[in-house]
C-alpha cells in the first residue's frame, strides 16, 4: 500500500467508527446534522475538493462532481425531512472503499505485469585495476569487456572472449531450455548467466541492446490504443454529461408534470432518485478494465516469447483469417545444407573445393553452405577475378580456371549446355572452363514445429494460410505439400510477394485481417503492408524488432497460433466487461430511475461491477494453458 | 527532444486528460501517457526550453488532475 492509501484507510475507519458511534446515540435538530457532518467532512472532504476545483477549471462532469452533488443532495435531503443523514454519509463511504480497493488492485496487478516484464540490468561488472566494480550499464562504451557471473544478467549485447556458460533465455523467448555458449558466441543481453562466469566484449552500447529495445517496445505497447479502448473513452465523453441531464430531468419533469393534476409534486421523492440515479452512473469499471485486460494480455504473451507491440495489433491478431508465410527461416530453418553432389568429369571433392573457393567472397546463405561443406581452410590467393551476378551466382578465376558457380539463369547467360535435374532444393550448376562439370544441390530443412503450427492454426479457425517464397517452385510446393498449406506462389522477388499480399487483402473478407509472418530480412515492405506483421525475432534481429507489429522471439512457428488464442482471449475478456458493466450499469439506472432501488443498491452496484470487472481482466495475463 | 517522465496519477480517465492537457501546452509536439506503466513521454518542438514547458505542462495537468504529480 502506498502512503496515499493507508491515509485514506485510515479515513474510512474512522469515518466508519464514528458513524456506529453516532448511530447509538440519538441526536436531534441541528446537533445532529452537524455531528453527522463530521464523519461526512472526514471520508469526503478530497472529493468535495476536487469538485469544486473542477468546476473552477472548467472541468465538470467528473466522477467527484457526480459524488459531490449526489451526497450534498441527499444531506439536503435529510435536513428537510426526517433528519436521516447516515445514507449520505454511507455512500460517501462506499465509494472510497471501492476508490481504495481500486487503486490498490490496480496497482497491484500494474506492479505484478511490471515485475513480469522486468528484464531491465541494473549494473555491469567491469574490471579497473584488477577488481571487478559494479557501474550503471549505461556507461559501459563499446568494446568494454564486462564480467558476468552465474546467476547475474547479461547486461549488454557482445561476444563472449572467456568462459563457457549455458544460459537462461525464458525471459527474452518463453524457451525454458537454457542455451549454450562458449568463446566467440554472440550474446544478447536479457539473458541470465547460469554456470558458468563469461567475459564478453560488448558490440552494442545499453540503449542499443537487446534488452533496451524489448523493454522501450513493450513498456510503450500500451500507448497504441485499441479501438475498444478509444470506443470507451469516447464513451465516458458523452456519457457522463448524458447522466448528468438526464438525473436534472428526472429531477424536474415528473414533478412538473404532475403539478397540474395533483396537490403533491413528490419533489423529495423525484429529487432523492435523481440523486441516486448520479450515483449508481460511474463509469469507473469500464474506464479501468479494458486497458487493464490489454495490459495484462500483452504482459501474458510476452511472458511467453510473444512481444505485441501495442493493444490494436492485440485487438487486429485476434480477428485474424489469413495467415500469410515466409519460406526461408519462418517455416523453414533458413540453414541450408548441401545434401547432394553430382560430378560429371571429376571427384566430387574436387567439385566441392571449385565451388567453395568461387563463392569464399559471398555472403549468400547458399554459398555459406557450400563453404561450410568444403570445412577446410579457404585458399584465397587462389581465386581471382570475382564477379557475382545478382540473383544468378559467380565467376571467378580458380587457379587460373575459369568457373562458374550458379542457377540455370547463369548457365544460360555463359551458354553453358547442362542437364535438367529434378533434386527438390535449391541446385548450383558448375562449369569449368566453359563446360558443364557437375551440380550440388542444397536445401533447407523445415522447422520442427512447422506442420504443428499450421495445423494449430487451422483448429485456431484460420481460415487460409499462405507461403510466399522466392525459392523455385519445386521446392515451394513440396514444402507446401508437407505441411498441408492453402496456397502457395514460388519465385518471387521481394517486390511480387507486396502485389500478392495486396491481391489476398483485396480477396479477403472484410471482417477477416491478414497477417503476415516473415524474418524481417526483406520482408519488411510486406510486413509493414499486411493488417499485422508477425517477425520471426531470430533473437533480437534489429531488423525484425523494428518492421513488424508482433516478434516472435524464439522463431518458433507454433507460438503465432498461441499469440491468436492469447488475443482472442483478451479480447472475449474485454467484450464481458464491456457488455457485464455497462448492462449492469442501464439496469441499475432503470431501477433507480423507476424508483426500485435506492442509493445503497447503486453504490453496491457500482463498486461491485468494478470489483469483478478488474478481477476479470487480471484473467488475460494467464496464458500458459491457452 | 523526447524525454519520458515519472508520474503517479490513479485512474485511467484523469490520465487522459493529462494526456490531452499536456499536448495543448505550447512547446510540446506530442504526448503520451502509459497509464499502466505509469509513464508520461514528450516530444518537444524544436528549441523548446524544456524546464519551462515542462513547469507549463505540471500547471496544465494539476488543473485537469489535482491529485497528479509529474517527477520532473
Amino acid at each position: 500500500m502506498t502512503k496515499k492509501q493507508r491515509k485514506m484507510l485510515c479515513r474510512i475507519i474512522a469515518a466508519l467508527l464514528m458513524m456506529i458511534v453516532l448511530s447509538v446515540f440519538i441526536t436531534e435538530g441541528l446537533v445532529r446534522f452537524i455531528l453527522y457532518l463530521i464523519p461526512y467532512a472526514v471520508i469526503g472532504y478530497d472529493i468535495l475538493i476536487k469538485a469544486a476545483k473542477g468546476i473552477l477549471n472548467k472541468q465538470v462532469f467528473d466522477e467527484n462532481f457526480l459524488m459531490a452533488i449526489a451526497t450534498l443532495g441527499a444531506l439536503l435531503l435529510g435536513a428537510l425531512q426526517n433528519g436521516d443523514y447516515t445514507e449520505a454519509v454511507a455512500v460517501m463511504l462506499f465509494y472510497q472503499i471501492g476508490e481504495l480497493f481500486q487503486s490498490y488492485a490496480v496497482g497491484k496487478s500494474r506492479r505484478n505485469i511490471g515485475a513480469l516484464m522486468d528484464i531491465r540490468p541494473d549494473y555491469a561488472n567491469v574490471e579497473v585495476d584488477g577488481k571487478l566494480i559494479k557501474v550503471d550499464p549505461d556507461e559501459v562504451e563499446i568494446g568494454t569487456i564486462i564480467t558476468v557471473r552465474p546467476g547475474e544478467k547479461v547486461a549488454i549485447d557482445g561476444v563472449v572472449v572467456d568462459g563457457a556458460s549455458s544460459l537462461n533465455t525464458s525471459a527474452l523467448t518463453g524457451e525454458s531450455l537454457p542455451r549454450d555458449v562458449k568463446c566467440g558466441d554472440d550474446i544478447i543481453s536479457g539473458c541470465i548467466n547460469l554456470t558458468g562466469v563469461l567475459k564478453i566484449r560488448t558490440t552494442k552500447e545499453f540503449g542499443e541492446s537487446t534488452v533496451s529495445k524489448i523493454l522501450d517496445l513493450v513498456e510503450n505497447a500500451s500507448s497504441r490504443k485499441s479501438k475498444s479502448e478509444a470506443f470507451i473513452s469516447k464513451f465516458a465523453k458523452i456519457y457522463t454529461p448524458a447522466v448528468c441531464y438526464s438525473a436534472l430531468a428526472l429531477a424536474l419533469i415528473p414533478p412538473l408534470v404532475s403539478l397540474p393534476f395533483s396537490a403533491d409534486a413528490n419533489w423529495s421523492v423525484w429529487l432523492y432518485r435523481a440523486l441516486s440515479f448520479l450515483v449508481a452512473s460511474c463509469p469507473c469499471a469500464l474506464v479501468i478494465s479494458i486497458p487493464l485486460t490489454f495490459f495484462a494480455g500483452i504482459g501474458g504473451a510476452s511472458k511467453e516469447g510473444i512481444l505485441i507491440k501495442g493493444s490494436n495489433y492485440l485487438e487486429a491478431l485476434s480477428q485474424t483469417g489469413y495467415v500469410v508465410f515466409d519460406k526461408t527461416g519462418t517455416l523453414t530453418q533458413g540453414v541450408f545444407e548441401v545434401a547432394e553432389i553430382s560430378a560429371a568429369n571429376m571427384s566430387e571433392e574436387s567439385l566441392l573445393e571449385f565451388a567453395a573457393l568461387a563463392e569464399s567472397a559471398s555472403s549468400h546463405p547458399i554459398s555459406k553452405s557450400i563453404i561450410s561443406t568444403y570445412g577446410k581452410e579457404l585458399e584465397r590467393s587462389r581465386v581471382t577475378d570475382i564477379k557475382e551476378f545478382s540473383g544468378e551466382g559467380v565467376t571467378a578465376k580458380v587457379d587460373s580456371r575459369a568457373v562458374c558457380a550458379g542457377n540455370k539463369k547463369l548457365m544460360e547467360r555463359f551458354k553453358i549446355d547442362c542437364a535438367e535435374i529434378d533434386t527438390i532444393g535449391t541446385i548450383v550448376y558448375l562449369a569449368i572452363d566453359g563446360k558443364y562439370a557437375g551440380h550440388i544441390a542444397i536445401s533447407d530443412k523445415v522447422k520442427p514445429n512447422s506442420e504443428k503450427a499450421i495445423s494449430a492454426l487451422k483448429k485456431a479457425g484460420i481460415k487460409k494460410t499462405v507461403m510466399l517464397t522466392g525459392d523455385s517452385k519445386a521446392v515451394a510446393e513440396s514444402v507446401a505439400a508437407e505441411l498441408k498449406l492453402d496456397e502457395v506462389f514460388g519465385e518471387l522477388l521481394p517486390a511480387d510477394k507486396v502485389s500478392r499480399v495486396e491481391e489476398l487483402l483485396c480477396e479477403k473478407p472484410k471482417k477477416l485481417k491478414l497477417a503476415f509472418v516473415g524474418d524481417g530480412i526483406n520482408d519488411a515492405p510486406v510486413l509493414s503492408r499486411a493488417d499485422i506483421g508477425i517477425a520471426m525475432g531470430a533473437m533480437g534481429s534489429d531488423a525484425a524488432i523494428e518492421a513488424a507489429d508482433i516478434v516472435l522471439m524464439d522463431d518458433d512457428p507454433l507460438k503465432i497460433a498461441k499469440a491468436v488464442k492469447i488475443s482472442r482471449n483478451c479480447l472475449s475478456i474485454v467484450y464481458q466487461n464491456i457488455v457485464f458493466a455497462i448492462g449492469v450499469k442501464v439496469l441499475s439506472l432503470i431501477l433507480v430511475a423507476l424508483g426500485f432501488a435506492n442509493m445503497w443498491l447503486a453504490i453496491f452496484a457500482d463498486v461491485g461491477v468494478m470489483i469483478i470487472a478488474v478481477l476479470n481482466a487480471i484473467r488475460a495475463l494467464f496464458v500458459k494453458k491457452l | 527532444m523526447k524525454k519520458v517522465y515519472k508520474i503517479e496519477v490513479d485512474c485511467a480517465n484523469c490520465s487522459s486528460k493529462m494526456e490531452a492537457a499536456t499536448k495543448k501546452t505550447a512547446g510540446v509536439k506530442d504526448a503520451v501517457i502509459n497509464f499502466m506503466t505509469q509513464k508520461l513521454t514528450v516530444e518537444f518542438e524544436d528549441g523548446a526550453d524544456i524546464t519551462a514547458v515542462m513547469k507549463d505542462v505540471l500547471k496544465a495537468c494539476k488543473k485537469v488532475e489535482s491529485d497528479c504529480e509529474i517527477y520532473l
